[in-house]
C-alpha cells in the first residue's frame, strides 16, 4: 500500500503533484497519438503487454495523483467529480479518450477531408482515399423520388408542400371554428391528403401523365406510407384499445385477438400476406393496387401496438375519472370522448411517439413487395455496375437521413408532453 | 329490459361484421381456387422439396421433404434468436449500467449509441454489416488470425469445431451437478433458517459443477478433440479453411445488426429498472446491517428485476420477430426458406403463410403467457 500512498495527493503538496499529473495524463495521451499516426513508439524495449498498457498506467498514475476532494481549484474538483472519482472511472474515461483519439479523426479524415463530391462519374472519386459524395449527388433524385420520371418531381414536391399547408391551416383555426379542429385533422386531412396523392403524384386526370406505383419510391415513399399509416392506425388503435377495455365479453374478446394476432408476428410475414395470399382473398376481378395494400398492411399492423400503447393510459387513469362521468349523466361515447380519453391519451404520448417511430422505421420493408424506398433505392444504386463499391456512403447517408428524421420525432414527442402536461 | 338491448346490439353487430368479413374472404378463396385448379390442403409438406438450404444445423438436402424444409428454416431462426438474445442483453446490461455511471464521458457514450443505434432502420444496419462492414474483411489467405486459432474472413468467421466422444456422459454429469446443488441450497436454507449458520452455498456449487464434468474426463469417459480450421485450397484463387466450424457472413451480420439494435432497447430497460428501486430501500437495508453484497443480491436486484424483466422479454420477442428480416440477406431463416423458396415452388400461398404466421405467433403467445405467469409469481402481494 505504502507507494499506492506516494501517489496521493494531500493540500499541502498539491500544487507539485497536479502539475506532474496533468503532465503524465497529456504524456498518455501524447503517446498513443504519436503510436498511432506516426508509427512513433518510445516503449518498445519493454516487454509486449507492457509496452501496450504503458499508456494507461502512465494516464492512471496522473489521474490518481491529482485526485484530491476539495483541491480548492473549482476545474480540477469538477473533473475529479465528473470523471475521476475512483480508479475504475478513471481508467474508462482514458480508454474512451483514447478510443476517441484513435476513430474520431481517421473517421473525419474519410468523410470530410479527402472525401470528393465533386464531377459526376466514378473518375472524380478515384483519386482519393476518402468518402466518395460524388456517388449521393449524382443518385440524389433517385433516393428521393425513386423511379419517378424526372420531369414530374415538381409534382411530388407540390404535393408535400401543399400537405404541409394544409397541416397549418389547423394551427390558424381560432374562436368557433377550433371546436372543429379534431375533426379536421381525424376525418377532412386524411381525404384532403388521399385526393392530392392520388391526382397530383399518381396523375392519370387534369392533364398530368399517369405515374403507376411501381416507379414511386425513394424518401418521399418513405413519407406517403409513413403518413397514411400514422394517419390511420391511431383512430383504429383508438377503438381497439377501448374495445378491449369494454365490458362487453363479445367485444373484448374480439379485440383480444385482433390484437393479440398482430403482435405476434413479424411485419414482414404480414407484408408478405399482403402481396403474395390477399389476392387470393378478393373476388378475382377486384383489383387493388401494390402500394394501397401495403399501407393497409401496415395500418393493420401498427393499430395493434398503438392500442396496446393506449390501453396502458386507459389504466392509468383512476376510477374516480369514470365514476365522475358517469354520474354527470354521461353515456359511454360522452364520457370516452370529453373525460376518459383527452386525458389517457395525454399520458401515453412518449408511447405513442415510439410507435410512430418503429412505423417509419419499419417503411423499408416494404422491399419485399417489390417497392423500394430510401434503403431499397440504395440497393439499387449499389449494383449498378457504374457505381459498384460505394456502399458504405449509401448506408451512412440513409442512416444520417433516418437518424435526423426519428431525432426530430422523438424531440417533437417530448415537447407535446411538456406542453400538455398537468398536475395530477 | 333496455339495458339488456343496450349491451346486445353493439355485440350483436360487431360479431356480424366480423363474420361477414371472414365469410366474405373464405367465399372469395374458395371461388379463386376452384378457378385457379388448386386444391386446398397441407399435404404438399410430405413431398420432396427438391431444393438446397446454404446454412442448416441438420442434415438436409434437396430430397427432403417440405416439411424438412421447414425444420430446416425454424432451427436457423431459433438459431439466430437465441445468439442475438444472449449478445443483446450482454451488450444491454453494459450499455444500461454505463447510462447511469457517475462518470461523465461514459454516461454520454452510452446515451449516444442508445440514441444514433435506435434511430435508424434495423434493415439499414442489417444491410450496412452485410454489404458494408463484412465485405471490407480479408480474403481467407490474408487473413491474421484472431485470438490465435479463428479466423475473422469476407467468406465468414472460422473457429474450431469441438469433438466429443460419448456426449450425453458430459450431458448427464452435469445434470448431475445440478440436482446435488439444488439439495445443497434448500440444506443451507433449512440450516440458516433453524440454527442460523451459513455456508458458502455458491462456492460449493460452482466446485460441484467444475468436479462433477471433470472426473467425467480424467476416468477417460468423456473425449473431447479439437480441429483447428486449417487453410485449404479449393482452385488456383480460391482459399477456405476447411476441419473448423464456419460461420457464415449471413449470420455474423444478422446477429451483430440484431443485438446492436436490441441492446439500445434493454439497456433503456435496465437503466429504468435500477432507477425504479428507491434510495430509501438501499438506506434501509444499510440500516439493518446488510453488507453492501448482500443489499445487491437481497435488496435492490429482486426490486429491479421485477421492473427490468417484463420489458426486456418483450424486447426477446421483438428480437425474435425481427429476426425474419434474415430474408433480406437470404439467410435461410423460416421466412426465406418456407415463406421464400417453398411458396415460390408450391404456389401454395394460404398454406405457407398461414404456416409461417402461426409458428411465429405460438411463438410469441407462448413466451407471453410464461411472462404473464412470471409477472403474477413475482408480483408484491400488496394487503
Amino acid at each position: 500500500m505504502a507507494n499506492i500512498n506516494i501517489l496521493k495527493p494531500t493540500s499541502a503538496n498539491f500544487q507539485t503533484y497536479l502539475y506532474i499529473g496533468t503532465g503524465l495524463i497529456f504524456v498518455s495521451i501524447f503517446d498513443v497519438f504519436l503510436r498511432s499516426f506516426f508509427n512513433i513508439n518510445f516503449s518498445t524495449s519493454l516487454p509486449g503487454i507492457l509496452n501496450f498498457f504503458l499508456p494507461l498506467i502512465i494516464g492512471l498514475i496522473g489521474f490518481q495523483m491529482i485526485r484530491l476532494e476539495y483541491s480548492g481549484n473549482s476545474i480540477v474538483d469538477k473533473i475529479n467529480q465528473s470523471v475521476n472519482n475512483n480508479t475504475f472511472n478513471a481508467g474508462l474515461t482514458l480508454v474512451i479518450i483514447f478510443l476517441t483519439l484513435l476513430v474520431i479523426p481517421p473517421a473525419l479524415n474519410w468523410m470530410i477531408f479527402e472525401a470528393t463530391i465533386s464531377g459526376n462519374t466514378k473518375e472524380a472519386c478515384a483519386a482519393t482515399e476518402g468518402a466518395c459524395w460524388t456517388y449521393i449527388k449524382v443518385w440524389f433524385r433517385r433516393f428521393m423520388y425513386g423511379m419517378y420520371p424526372n420531369d414530374f418531381h415538381w409534382r411530388i414536391n407540390t404535393a408535400f408542400i401543399t400537405l404541409i399547408g394544409f397541416a397549418f391551416v389547423g394551427y390558424l383555426m381560432r374562436g368557433k371554428l377550433k371546436s372543429y379542429i379534431t375533426f379536421y385533422y381525424a376525418i377532412f386531412y386524411p381525404i384532403i391528403a388521399f385526393i392530392i396523392i392520388n391526382f397530383l403524384i399518381s396523375g392519370g386526370s387534369f392533364g398530368l401523365e399517369w405515374v403507376e406505383t411501381n416507379a414511386w419510391g425513394g424518401l418521399s415513399l418513405t413519407f406517403i406510407v409513413s403518413f397514411f399509416g400514422l394517419i390511420f392506425c391511431f383512430p383504429l388503435g383508438m377503438i381497439l384499445a377501448l374495445g378491449r377495455r369494454s365490458e362487453l365479453p363479445i367485444i373484448r374478446y374480439i379485440s383480444i385477438g385482433y390484437i393479440e394476432f398482430w403482435r405476434g408476428v413479424p411485419l414482414i410475414t404480414v407484408l408478405f400476406m399482403s402481396s403474395v395470399m390477399f389476392p387470393m382473398f378478393l373476388p378475382s376481378d377486384a383489383f387493388v393496387d401494390k402500394l394501397i395494400r401495403v399501407i393497409a398492411a401496415i395500418i393493420l399492423f401498427e393499430a395493434a401496438y398503438v392500442a396496446e400503447v393506449i390501453r396502458g393510459g386507459l389504466q392509468a387513469l383512476p376510477r374516480g375519472q369514470y365514476d365522475a362521468a358517469k354520474s354527470l349523466g354521461m353515456g359511454y361515447w360522452k364520457m370516452q370522448i370529453f373525460v376518459i380519453l383527452p386525458q389517457a391519451l395525454k399520458l401515453v404520448i412518449p408511447g405513442i411517439a415510439n410507435t410512430f417511430l418503429a412505423l417509419v422505421k419499419d417503411t423499408p420493408l416494404i422491399f419485399v413487395v417489390g417497392l423500394s424506398e430510401v434503403v431499397g433505392m440504395l440497393q439499387m444504386a449499389k449494383t449498378n455496375p457504374k457505381w459498384l463499391g460505394y456502399a458504405m456512403e449509401g448506408y451512412i447517408f440513409a442512416s444520417i437521413l433516418f437518424w435526423a428524421i426519428c431525432y426530430a420525432m422523438s424531440k417533437y414527442s417530448q415537447y407535446l408532453e411538456l406542453k400538455y402536461k398537468t398536475e395530477r | 329490459m333496455s339495458h339488456r338491448i343496450k349491451r346486445i346490439i353493439p355485440q350483436l353487430l360487431t360479431l356480424l361484421f366480423v363474420l361477414a368479413v371472414i365469410g366474405f374472404f373464405t367465399i372469395n378463396a374458395q371461388l379463386n381456387m376452384d378457378e385457379r385448379g388448386i386444391d386446398f390442403g397441407y399435404g404438399f409438406l410430405n413431398q420432396e422439396s427438391s431444393f438446397d438450404v446454404q446454412f442448416s444445423l441438420i442434415e438436409y438436402d434437396g430430397s427432403h421433404s417440405y416439411a424438412k424444409a421447414y425444420l430446416v428454416g425454424l432451427l436457423n431462426t431459433i438459431l439466430v434468436s437465441v445468439l442475438g438474445i444472449i449478445f443483446c442483453t450482454i451488450i444491454g446490461v453494459i450499455i444500461g449500467i454505463a447510462r447511469l455511471s457517475p462518470n461523465y464521458l461514459i454516461r454520454n457514450t452510452a446515451a449516444w449509441y442508445v440514441e444514433f443505434f435506435r434511430n435508424v432502420p434495423l434493415l439499414l444496419q442489417i444491410f450496412f454489416w452485410y454489404y458494408a462492414a463484412l465485405r471490407a474483411l480479408p480474403l481467407p489467405e490474408n487473413t491474421e488470425p484472431l485470438f490465435g486459432v479463428t479466423y475473422l474472413t469476407v467468406k465468414g468467421y472460422y473457429i474450431p469445431r469441438l469433438i466429443w466422444e460419448n456426449f450425453d456422459i458430459l450431458v448427464y454429469s452435469i445434470l448431475a451437478a445440478v440436482i446435488s446443488i439444488v439439495f445443497i441450497r434448500n440444506y443451507a436454507r433449512k440450516l440458516q433458517e433453524e440454527k442460523g449458520e451459513q455456508i458458502p452455498v455458491l462456492l460449493i456449487s460452482i466446485g460441484l459443477l467444475l468436479i462433477f464434468p471433470a472426473i467425467t474426463f480424467v476416468t477417460g469417459m468423456v473425449q473431447l478433440e479439437v480441429a483447428l480450421p486449417v487453410l485449404k485450397q479449393l482452385s488456383k484463387t480460391s482459399f477456405i479453411y476447411a476441419e473448423g466450424l464456419s460461420v457464415p457472413p449471413e449470420l455474423l451480420a444478422l446477429v451483430l445488426a440484431l443485438s446492436l439494435y436490441t441492446a439500445t432497447f434493454v439497456a433503456e430497460c435496465v437503466r429504468a429498472g435500477v432507477q425504479g428501486v428507491s434510495k430509501g430501500q438501499k438506506e434501509a437495508a444499510a440500516s439493518i446491517g446488510l453488507t453492501p453484497n448482500q443489499i445487491l443480491k437481497l435488496v435492490i436486484m429482486p426490486q429491479a428485476l421485477r421492473i427490468i424483466i417484463p420489458p426486456t422479454t418483450n424486447q426477446y420477442l421483438n428480437l425474435t420477430k425481427n429476426s425474419s428480416l434474415a430474408a433480406a440477406i437470404a439467410y435461410p431463416d423460416l421466412v426465406l426458406v418456407f415463406a421464400g423458396t417453398a411458396l415460390m415452388q408450391t404456389g401454395r400461398a394460404i398454406e405457407i403463410v398461414s404456416i409461417t404466421m402461426l409458428t411465429y405467433l405460438t411463438l410469441s403467445l407462448a413466451i407471453s403467457l410464461l411472462m404473464n405467469w412470471y409477472n403474477k409469481k413475482i408480483a408484491i402481494k400488496e394487503k
